[in-house]
C-alpha cells in the first residue's frame, strides 16, 4: 500500500528527439478496388526561401490510400500538374477517371512559416468544395498535411479523418540480458517515432487518457507487473497500482476520471475500477476464472473483458456496478482483447481457431463476424478514433511488427520498424489544435 | 529479476536436465531436448547423492547437488493450468526443503507460451505459479515461504513460433531467493 499511495513523480528517459534508426517502412501490401479515386497534385514551393523537406501531397496521398476509402492517382501517372483551380481542365481528369482532385501549393508565411493553400474539387460536377490556407514551421509540415488529409476525408465522406493522431506501441530490442523494451508514440503513419520510457524488464498494455497527454501501461521494473501513468509533455509518472499479484490491463474511461484494470489482489485476476482521483477501487467481476483486459463500452456505462469462466477465453460484458456478465463472442475457439469502435457499433478482438489467431470485427446489431486479417499470430486490434481503421500485432519470424488496416478489411499495411521487434499497438483519441 | 538470480536459474535448469538424463526419473524428454547447449558443467553434477545426506535434512548445498531438487521448471499443457502428474516428486522435495529450511523463501515464477494476448497469459503463468504453490503447500511446504510472480508470455526461453517451442515456454521456474 505504501508504493500505492507514493505517488511518484519521476522523470525517466524522457526523449523527445526522434530515432532516426527506427524509421518505420510502409506499404500497401493489400489492393483497394472499388475505393475512391482522388488524384493529389504535388504542391509546388513557390516561396523564395527554402523548399520545405516534406511533399504535403505525398503525405496526404499516403494517409488517404491507407484509409482504404481512397484511392489515390501515383504522381508518375498525373497528367498534369496545376497548382490552382483556375489551371485546371477538368475534361482531363474526368478522362483519367478522377472523382476528386486536390491542387495546392506552398508559400512563405511570416518568420520563416510556411502557408499551404489547396482546393478540392469534384471533378465530375467540376466544383470546389474546398479551398483553405494553413500555416506551419517547417518542423510541424507533416501534421498540417494530415490536417489536411482529415479535411479531405471528412468533406468527401462525411466522417471526422483520424490521420492527424497519434499510435504508442512497445518495441523490444537486443537479445538475453542486453534486451531493452521501448513504449514508443509515433504519427498515425508510424513515422516520426519517439521514446518514452525505456527499460530492461517487459512493458506492456500501453493505453491512451483520451485527451492523449497521458499514457497507462504495465512495467515489470519492480519486478512484479505495476500500472504506471506517465504525462507524455513532462515524462512525469505515477505509479497507480502496485498490489500483490498482476497489476495489468489498464483503460481509461471515456472522461478521463476511472481507470479499469485487473488486479489479482484476492487471490484470483478480476476487473476492478478506480476512481483516479481519491484512488477508490470497485470490484467489477468476482469469477475464479481469468477475468481480464476490460475495456469501456461507448456509452461508458459497462465493460467487455476477457473471461475463460467458459473454458476458452471469450467476451463477455458487464455493468460498471457489476452483477452477472452477458457472454458477446460465440465465433472461433477463443476471442480475447476488445477494442470497441468509439460508436459501440463493432468490437474487434484477437479471434483464436486451432493456433491460428485473427483480428476479427464483431457486428454488434447483427452478431455477425469477419475476418480482417490472414493470421497465423494476429493479436492487439485498436480502433482509429473515428473507426475506419484499426492497428494491430502481428509476428514475422521472431520478430513482432504492426498492420493497419481499414474497418472494411479491403486495405492492410505493414508498419515495421527497421529493427527490432514490435507489439502492443493503441492508436491514441482525437488531437486538439 | 537480477542478473544473477536469472543466471542461476538457468544453470539449475540446466543442470536438473543433464541430471534427467542420467537418472531415473521419466521426465517429458519433448520438452527437454534441445535445450542442452550449456552442458560443459555436466561432467561433475552427475554425481549421486543422497537427497537427504547423513541426517535426512536438505542443507543449501543440496540445491545443486541432489537431483530431486535440481529439478527447477515445471511444465504445462497449452492453455492449462493443471499439474501434471510427473512433476509431483519434485514438488515433494522442494516442499521438504522448504520445511527443512524455515529461512528458505521460494519464488515461483509463471510462464505461458506466446498464443494467446498478452494480458490473458499474464493470468495464466499466475495461475500456474498458483497451481505450483498449492502442490508445495499439499506436500507440506510452509505459504509463508513461497512468492508467487507471473511474467506472462514477457519472458520465453525459446523463440520460434513452433510447439517445441511453446512447450518450453509454458513453464514455472521455481528459485530461492533465499536459500
Amino acid at each position: 500500500m505504501k508504493s500505492f499511495f507514493q505517488g511518484l513523480m519521476c522523470l525517466c528517459f524522457f526523449i523527445v528527439a526522434p530515432l532516426s534508426a527506427q524509421v518505420l517502412d510502409l506499404g500497401i501490401i493489400s489492393g483497394n478496388e472499388g475505393s475512391l479515386p482522388i488524384a493529389v497534385v504535388p504542391m509546388a514551393y513557390q516561396g523564395k526561401l527554402t523548399a520545405p523537406e516534406v511533399q504535403v501531397a505525398d503525405v496526404i496521398r499516403a494517409d488517404l490510400n491507407r484509409s482504404g476509402q481512397f484511392r489515390s492517382m501515383p504522381e508518375t501517372s498525373l497528367i498534369a500538374k496545376p497548382t490552382r483551380g483556375s489551371e485546371v481542365r477538368f475534361n482531363d481528369w474526368r478522362l483519367a477517371k478522377q472523382d476528386f482532385l486536390v491542387v495546392g501549393r506552398v508559400l512563405d508565411d511570416t518568420q520563416g512559416s510556411y502557408r499551404i493553400e489547396y482546393e478540392l474539387y469534384d471533378v465530375a460536377k467540376q466544383e470546389r468544395m474546398l479551398g483553405l490556407s494553413l500555416t506551419s514551421r517547417a518542423k510541424g509540415l507533416r501534421d498540417v498535411s494530415h490536417q489536411i488529409a482529415d479535411q479531405i476525408y471528412e468533406k468527401i465522406l462525411g466522417v471526422r479523418g483520424a490521420f492527424w493522431t497519434r499510435i504508442a506501441y512497445v518495441t523490444a530490442n537486443g537479445v538475453g540480458k542486453n534486451i531493452k523494451y521501448s513504449l514508443m508514440v509515433a504519427d498515425s503513419d508510424g513515422l516520426n517515432p519517439q521514446t518514452v520510457v525505456t527499460y530492461s524488464e517487459p512493458l506492456l498494455s500501453p493505453a491512451w487518457s483520451p485527451d492523449g497527454r497521458k499514457l497507462a501501461y504495465v512495467s515489470f521494473e519492480r519486478g512484479n507487473s505495476t500500472i504506471y501513468v506517465q504525462e507524455l509533455n513532462t515524462g512525469a509518472r505515477e505509479v497507480i497500482a502496485s498490489f500483490k499479484g498482476i497489476n495489468g490491463a489498464p483503460a481509461f474511461s471515456r472522461d478521463g476520471r476511472r481507470m479499469a484494470m485487473t488486479l489479482s489482489k484476492s487471490g484470483n485476476p478480476e476487473i476492478y475500477v478506480m476512481d483516479l482521483a481519491s484512488r477508490s477501487l470497485t470490484q467489477v467481476t468476482n469469477h475464479y476464472s481469468i477475468d481480464t483486459e476490460a475495456v469501456w463500452s461507448a456509452d461508458g456505462q459497462s465493460l467487455i473483458f476477457t473471461s475463460d469462466r467458459g473454458g476458452r477465453p471469450q467476451l463477455y460484458q458487464v455493468s460498471t456496478n457489476g452483477g452477472e456478465p452477458r457472454r458477446l463472442s460465440f465465433a472461433g475457439d477463443s476471442n480475447a482483447k476488445a477494442s470497441v469502435s468509439y460508436d459501440g457499433k463493432r468490437i474487434a478482438s484477437a479471434q483464436g481457431k486451432g493456433s491460428v489467431y485473427r483480428v476479427s470485427l464483431l457486428n454488434v446489431a447483427s452478431g455477425s463476424w469477419q475476418s480482417l486479417s490472414p493470421g497465423n499470430l494476429d493479436e492487439s486490434p485498436s480502433f482509429a478514433p473515428n473507426a475506419s481503421m484499426l492497428l494491430y500485432a502481428n509476428k514475422e519470424g521472431r520478430r513482432g511488427v504492426l498492420y493497419a488496416v481499414s474497418a472494411d478489411g479491403r486495405v492492410r499495411q505493414r508498419i515495421v520498424l527497421a529493427d527490432g521487434d514490435v507489439r502492443e499497438p493503441a492508436w491514441g483519441p482525437f488531437r486538439q489544435k | 529479476m537480477k542478473t544473477t538470480a536469472r543466471i542461476f536459474v538457468a544453470l539449475a535448469i540446466c543442470m536438473a536436465l543433464v541430471a534427467c538424463t542420467k537418472k531415473v526419473k521419466p521426465e517429458d524428454s519433448s520438452n527437454n531436448t534441445g535445450n542442452n547447449s550449456n552442458n560443459n558443467s555436466g561432467a561433475d553434477t552427475g554425481a549421486t547423492t543422497n537427497p537427504m545426506a547423513g541426517d535426512g535434512v536438505y542443507g543449501p548445498g543440496d540445491l545443486e547437488t541432489d537431483s530431486c531438487l535440481r529439478q527447477r521448471v515445471v511444465y504445462f499443457d497449452f492453455d492449462q493450468d493443471s499439474l501434471n502428474a510427473e512433476f509431483q516428486a519434485a514438488i515433494a522435495c522442494h516442499a521438504k526443503y522448504l520445511r527443512d529450511r524455515p529461512s528458505a523463501r521460494m519464488t515461483l515464477e509463471g510462464n505461458a507460451d506466446e498464443r494467446g494476448t498478452r494480458e490473458y497469459n499474464l493470468a495464466l503463468g499466475e495461475r500456474r505459479g498458483n497451481a505450483v504453490s498449492a502442490a508445495v503447500q499439499g506436500s507440506g511446504g510452509p505459504a509463508s515461504q513461497v512468492t508467487v510472480t507471473s511474467l506472462g508470455e514477457e519472458r520465453p526461453t525459446c523463440l520460434d513460433s513452433t510447439e517445441d517451442c511453446w512447450a518450453k515456454n509454458r513453464r514455472v521456474e521455481i528459485s530461492y531467493t533465499s536459500k
